[in-house]
C-alpha cells in the first residue's frame, strides 16, 4: 500500500509537509450517508489516504435468507437499499423466477416496470438532494424530498407502505393498483416535469456547484470496470452499460417494446442534450459532476418509462395473476441475476437444494463495489472533496452492510 | 447472454492447461469448474488475454455444503465441501461467465484451519473487498491478498457466520447474542 | 444625557457619566441581543419559506415569534459539557471572546445622528479592528476543544478571516477617502440628501467596490457560501463541534451580531447611513441636529432607516445561505487573493483618480462639492453652511 502511495502521481507534493493526522469521518458524521466510517490520513487539508470502514449495519441478511422461503425473504431485500426497495424486491423476485423458469403475466410485467421506474425517480431525488447537502446547500434537499414524498404517497396507496414495500414479490405483485391511481400518477408526472429545471438551476448549472464537482474525483472507465462499479457511477465514466438493455433475457424482456436511451455520454453528447444544461467546460468525463448529471438524466428517462408503462399497463386486459405460494418449492440448481437498480447493478445469487428454502443466498451489492473505489478517487484531494466524492457515488449503507 | 460453445473452453484449456476440471453448459447459468489452485491463472487469462475480456468481477460467493442434521446428512448426495463461485462480466462483449471451484471445508480437514485459494486481487483490484467479505463471512483464506481482514464483522469477531455449523456467540463484549 | 443629568438633575459629573455609560451599554447589549434573537427567528422563518416549509409556527402564538426565546431557555437548561482532553480555561473563555468582540464593535456604530455609544474620529477603524478580534475566540475554541474537527474549523477560520481582512480594509478605505474622515457619523452625514449622494452611486468604482465589500463581509463573518469554519458536511460543526448549551449560544449570538454589524457598516459606508433615499426631513424643513423635539423624530426616522438597510443586508445573507452550496477552502482563498484583493486595490485607485478628475461628479448639480463640508459642519435648513452648536460640543468632547 505504501509503495502504491509513493508511486501515485496524484499525490500532491508540497515543499512544506506537516505532521500527518488521522481523522475519523464517521460513523456519526453528517455527510457519510448513514453509518460509514472513513479514516482519513490528512496533511493539513490534503487527504493522502482514505480508508472506508463498513459493517455498522451488518445483520447478515444472507444467513437469514437461508432460513426463510424465497418469498419470506422479500422484506429483507427491502431493507438493503431502503431508498429503492421496489428495485430490490424486483431483483430478488426475478432471480427466483429465473431459477424456477417462471413467467409473470404481461400486466404484472408492465406494472413492475411502472413501479420500479417510479422508485428510481424517488431514489435519484434523494441522491440528488443529499448530494446538495454534502456540498453545503440545504434547500435542494427539501425540494427533492417534497417531490419524493408525492411518490411515496403513491406507493402508500398502492401497497400500504412508504419505505419498505414488499410489493413486488416472487411470481408477480402482492396486489393490483387501486382505482384512480394511474390518474394521480400522471398528474404527479405532469407537475414534476417542470420542477426538474429548478434542480438544474439550483445545482447542475450553479457556478459554485460546478466548481465543487467538476474535475473532482475523476474515475477512468478502466478503473470503474476493474472495481466492478455500476449504475450511474459507471455511466458517469462514459461506459455504455445498462442492465435494462444489456442484461439477461428474463430482465431485458421486461423492457421489450419500451423506448429508452441509456444515459451516457457518447461522442461528447448526452442523449437529448439540447434540452438540458450544457456540460460545463471544467467538467471531465468520470468526475463528480458527470455522475450527478447522469442521475438527473435518468430521472427524466424514468419519467418517460413510467408514462410508457402506464399506457401499456392500461392496455392490458387480462388478470394480474397471483404470486407464488410462500412455500412453493424451487428446483435444485443455482441462478444469478443482476438488475439495474438506481445505485447500480444489484445481483442476487440463489442456490437451491430443491426445497422452498434456499440453500444459499447471496446479494451482490452495487454500493459495495462503488464504495470500494472511493479510496482511489480520494487520494490527494482536499477534506471538502471527500464528502463530494463519496456523495457522488450515492451509496446506501443498508445495501453495503446487508 | 452467457458464454456458450466449446471453442472458447478449448482456448482456455490450451492457455492454462489442466485448470478446467469440469463444466456444465446446460445449467441455467452455464459454469466451468476450475481447479482451486489455478483460479488466479484462469482469471488472469480471462481478464487479460482471452478473446473475450472479462474485465469485471461482479461477485465472489462461497457456498458451504454441509448438513448439520445427521439424519439429513446421511441422505444427501454430496460430501461436505465449500464451493466458490466467481461471476465475471465482460463489459465490451456484455456476456457473463461463471467459474466454480471446490475447496475442502477446512484445510487438510483440520477444523479451524481455513481452506486456501489464490487471491484474484492481482487481476481485478475490485476483488479486494469481495474476498475480504468472503473471508469474513465464510472463512476462506485468500493467499496473496494484500490486506485480508474482516470487513463487515468486528475485527475480534469469532467464527464465520455463513458456515452452516456457525453458532451465534451468546455474548459479545457484554452484548447478549440471542 | 450626561449634560441633562449634570445640568438639570445636578448629579456630580463622574456619576452622571457612569450612569450614562451604563444606560448606553445596557441599551446596546440588549437591543443587539434582542435583535439577534429576532434575526435567528427570521432566519428560521425565511429558511422555512425558501424551502417550502413553514418554519416555527406555534411558540408564542402566531408565527412562532417566541421560538428564539424558547430555544434560548432550552440552551440555558442544557447540560454544560466539556470534552475530557479540553483545555478548560480556554474552552470556557473562547465564546466570551467572540461575543465581546462582536458586541464591542457596536460601541462605535451610529444608529442615527447622535444615536451612538461613543462617537470616535476613528470609528471605521475601531469597528473593523474590534470585529477582527472575533476570530481569536474561534481559534481558541478550536484549539481548546481537543477535537480534530474543531481544530480544522479554527485553522480554516484563521486563514480565511485574516485573508479577507485585507480586501475588506481596502473597500472600507474608499468611503473614508471620499469623506475625508474615519468618523462613521461624518461619513454618513456626507451622504445626506437624495440617494445620488450615496457613495454607492458616487462613481463607477465605488459601485463595484460595494459588491467587493459585500463578498468580503460575508466571508469575514463566516456566512455561506464561505461558512467553512463550521461546514457541517465536512467538519461536523467545525470550531463549535464540542460546544453546547449557553456557550454555544454565545457563538451563535456573536455570529448574528457580526452579521448585523457588517450590514450596518455597509449601510453607513455606501448606502447613505441613516439618510433615506429621499431627504424627507430636509424637504419638510426639519433638521436632525437642532436638538429640539422635532429633531429627535428625525433621528428616530434615521434610525429606522439604518436598521432597515442593515436588516435588508442580513436578510440577503440569509437568502444567499439557503441558496448556494459551500465553496472549498482553496476556492475561498482564491476568491480572496486572486479576485477580491486586486479588484479592491484597482477600484481604490480608480475612485481616487475619479475624485481628482471629477471632484463635482458627472453632473455637478446633483452633488454637493466635497470640499465645502468639513467635520462638524452640516447644511442647515436654508442651504447655508453654518456650525451647529450641538455639533461643536460633540467635536470638542471627542477630541479635546
Amino acid at each position: 500500500m505504501a509503495q502504491m502511495l509513493d508511486d501515485d502521481p496524484r499525490i500532491i507534493e508540497f515543499d512544506v509537509r506537516t505532521d500527518e493526522m488521522l481523522v475519523n469521518m464517521g460513523p456519526q458524521h453528517p455527510s457519510t450517508h448513514g453509518v460509514l466510517r472513513l479514516v482519513l490520513r490528512t496533511d493539513g487539508e490534503v487527504v493522502s489516504e482514505v480508508e472506508p470502514h463498513i459493517g455498522y449495519l451488518h445483520r447478515c441478511a444472507e444467513k437469514i435468507g437461508e432460513n426463510l422461503t424465497h418469498r419470506q425473504w422479500i422484506p429483507y431485500t427491502d431493507r438493503m437499499d431502503y431508498l429503492a426497495a421496489m428495485n430490490m424486491n424486483l431483483g430478488w423476485a426475478l432471480a427466483v423466477e429465473k431459477l424456477m423458469k417462471y413467467q409473470v403475466s404481461e400486466k404484472a410485467r408492465h406494472l413492475r416496470v411502472l413501479i420500479v421506474e417510479l422508485n428510481r425517480i424517488a431514489s435519484h431525488l434523494v441522491g440528488m438532494g443529499a448530494y446538495g447537502l454534502d456540498l453545503g446547500t440545504f434547500s435542494p434537499f427539501l425540494y427533492a424530498f417534497r417531490e419524493r414524498e408525492k411518490i411515496l404517497d403513491l406507493f402508500e396507496e398502492a401497497c400500504g407502505a412508504r419505505l419498505t414495500y414488499s410489493y413486488i414479490t416472487v411470481g408477480g405483485l402482492t396486489a393490483d393498483l387501486p382505482s384512480g391511481w394511474l390518474v394521480k400518477c400522471e398528474a404527479f408526472l405532469e407537475q414534476f416535469e417542470p420542477i426538474i429545471q429548478e434542480y438544474h438551476a439550483l445545482l447542475t448549472t450553479n457556478a459554485i456547484f460546478v466548481k465543487r464537482t467538476a474535475n473532482i474525483g475523476v474515475m477512468s472507465p478502466e478503473l470503474a470496470i476493474e472495481y466492478g462499479c455500476s449504475g450511474p457511477v459507471l455511466r458517469g465514466s462514459g461506459v455504455d452499460q445498462d442492465m435494462r438493455r444489456d442484461g439477461e433475457a428474463i430482465y431485458t424482456a421486461m423492457y421489450d417494446s419500451y423506448a429508452f436511451e441509456v444515459a451516457v455520454m457518447k461522442d461528447g453528447h448526452y442523449p437529448r442534450d439540447h434540452v438540458y444544461p450544457a456540460v460545463p467546460a471544467d467538467a471531465v468525463l468520470g468526475d463528480c459532476w458527470h455522475r450527478f448529471f447522469v442521475r438527473m438524466l435518468e430521472v427524466v428517462q424514468s419519467m418517460d418509462l413510467v408514462r410508457q408503462a402506464i399506457d401499456r399497463y392500461s392496455a392490458c386486459k387480462g388478470p394480474l395473476g397471483e404470486p407464488l405460494k410462500l412455500t412453493e418449492k424451487m428446483p435444485a440448481g443455482d441462478a444469478y441475476l443482476e438488475t439495474e437498480c438506481p445505485k447500480g447493478q444489484m445481483g442476487f445469487y440463489l442456490v437451491s437444494d430443491g426445497s422452498a428454502i434456499p440453500w444459499r443466498v447471496r446479494a451482490r451489492s452495487s454500493s459495495f463495489s462503488n464504495l470500494a473505489v472511493a479510496h482511489e478517487l480520494c487520494r490527494g484531494c482536499l477534506i471538502a472533496d471527500v464528502p463530494a466524492i463519496v456523495g457522488s457515488l450515492d451509496i446506501v449503507m443498508g445495501e453495503i452492510d446487508r | 447472454m452467457t458464454m456458450r460453445g466449446p471453442g472458447f473452453l478449448d482456448q482456455l484449456d490450451a492457455a492454462v492447461p489442466g485448470a478446467v476440471v469440469g463444466r456444465n453448459l446446460e445449467a441455467i447459468d452455464p459454469w466451468i469448474d476450475v481447479a482451486p489452485e489455478r483460479i488466479a491463472d484462469v482469471c488472469a487469462w480471462l481478464a487479460k488475454s482471452s478473446p473475450v475480456r472479462f474485465d469485471s468481477l461482479q461477485c465472489i460467493t462461497a457456498i458451504d455444503w454441509f448438513e448439520i442434521d445427521p439424519k439429513k446428512a446421511a441422505k444427501v448426495a454430496w460430501q461436505p465441501h465449500t464451493e466458490m463461485v466467481y461471476h465475471l462480466w465482460s463489459t465490451a462483449a456484455r456476456v457473463s461467465l461463471v467459474l466454480k471451484t471446490k475447496l475442502p471445508r477446512w484445510k487438510s480437514d483440520v477444523p479451524g484451519e481455513l481452506p486456501e485459494i489464490p487471491s484474484v486481487c492481482g487481476v481485478w483490484r475490485g476483488a479486494n473487498w469481495h474476498e475480504r467479505e468472503v473471508y469474513d463471512l465464510s472463512g476462506i483464506w485468500f493467499t496473496g491478498h494484500p490486506d485480508l481482514r474482516r470487513i463487515l464483522c468486528p475485527e475480534d469477531w469469532e467464527g464465520y457466520p455463513l458456515r452452516k455449523d456457525y453458532e451465534m456467540p451468546l455474548d459479545y463484549h457484554g452484548i447478549r447474542g440471542r | 444625557m450626561a449634560e441633562f443629568l449634570i445640568n438639570t438633575v445636578r448629579l456630580p459629573a463622574w456619576l452622571a457619566w457612569s450612569v450614562t455609560a451604563g444606560v448606553a451599554a445596557a441599551l446596546i447589549l440588549n437591543v443587539i441581543a434582542g435583535g439577534a434573537l429576532v434575526f435567528i427567528w427570521a432566519e428560521r422563518k425565511i429558511a422555512g419559506r425558501i424551502q417550502d416549509r413553514l418554519g416555527p409556527t406555534r411558540t408564542g402564538g402566531k408565527f412562532g415569534w417566541l421560538q428564539s426565546l424558547a430555544d434560548g431557555l432550552k440552551l440555558l437548561a442544557k447540560e454544560d459539557l466539556m470534552p475530557d482532553g479540553a483545555d478548560g480555561m480556554l474552552f470556557r473563555l473562547a465564546p466570551y471572546v467572540s461575543f465581546c468582540a462582536s458586541f464591542c464593535a457596536f460601541i462605535a456604530l451610529p444608529f442615527a445622528f447622535d444615536f451612538i455609544g461613543q462617537r470616535m474620529n476613528v470609528g471605521v477603524f475601531f469597528v473593523i479592528a474590534v470585529l477582527g478580534i472575533e476570530v481569536f475566540g474561534v481559534i481558541l475554541a478550536g484549539y481548546a476543544s481537543a477535537s480534530k474537527w474543531s481544530l480544522f474549523g479554527a485553522m480554516r477560520e484563521a486563514a480565511q478571516v485574516v485573508s479577507y481582512e485585507v480586501p475588506l480594509g481596502m473597500c472600507v478605505v474608499v468611503p473614508v477617502m471620499l469623506a475625508g474622515s474615519m468618523d462613521l457619523v461624518t461619513i454618513a452625514e456626507k451622504q445626506a440628501g437624495w440617494l445620488t449622494n450615496w457613495y454607492l452611486f458616487h462613481d463607477p468604482f465605488t459601485f463595484v467596490i460595494f459588491w467587493v465589500y459585500v463578498t468580503c463581509a460575508v466571508a469575514s463573518v463566516n456566512r455561506a457560501p464561505f461558512d467553512l469554519a463550521e461546514a457541517e458536511s465536512e467538519l461536523v460543526a467545525g470550531f463549535h463541534t464540542e460546544y453546547s448549551g449557553l456557550r454555544w449560544s454565545y457563538f451563535f449570538m456573536a455570529e448574528y451580531g457580526s452579521m448585523f454589524l457588517v450590514s450596518a457598516l455597509a449601510a453607513l459606508l455606501f448606502l447613505g447611513g441613516w439618510n433615506g433615499p429621499v431627504p424627507v426631513a430636509s424637504l419638510l424643513g426639519l433638521s436632525e441636529g437642532t436638538g429640539d423635539t422635532a429633531s429627535y423624530f428625525v433621528r428616530l426616522l434615521g434610525m429606522a432607516n439604518l436598521l432597515g438597510k442593515a436588516s435588508l443586508g442580513v436578510l440577503i445573507m440569509m437568502w444567499i445561505r439557503w441558496t448556494l452550496p459551500r465553496l472549498r477552502i482553496d476556492q475561498v482563498m482564491m476568491t480572496c487573493l486572486k479576485y477580491c484583493t486586486p479588484l479592491a486595490a484597482a477600484m481604490f485607485l480608480g475612485a481616487m483618480l475619479w475624485q481628482i478628475a471629477l471632484p463635482g461628479g458627472l453632473v455637478p448639480g446633483l452633488r454637493r462639492p466635497a470640499g465645502e463640508i468639513r467635520e462638524g459642519w452640516l447644511p442647515g435648513p436654508g442651504g447655508a453652511f453654518k456650525v451647529r452648536s450641538a455639533d461643536v460640543g460633540k467635536v470638542v468632547q471627542v477630541s479635546p
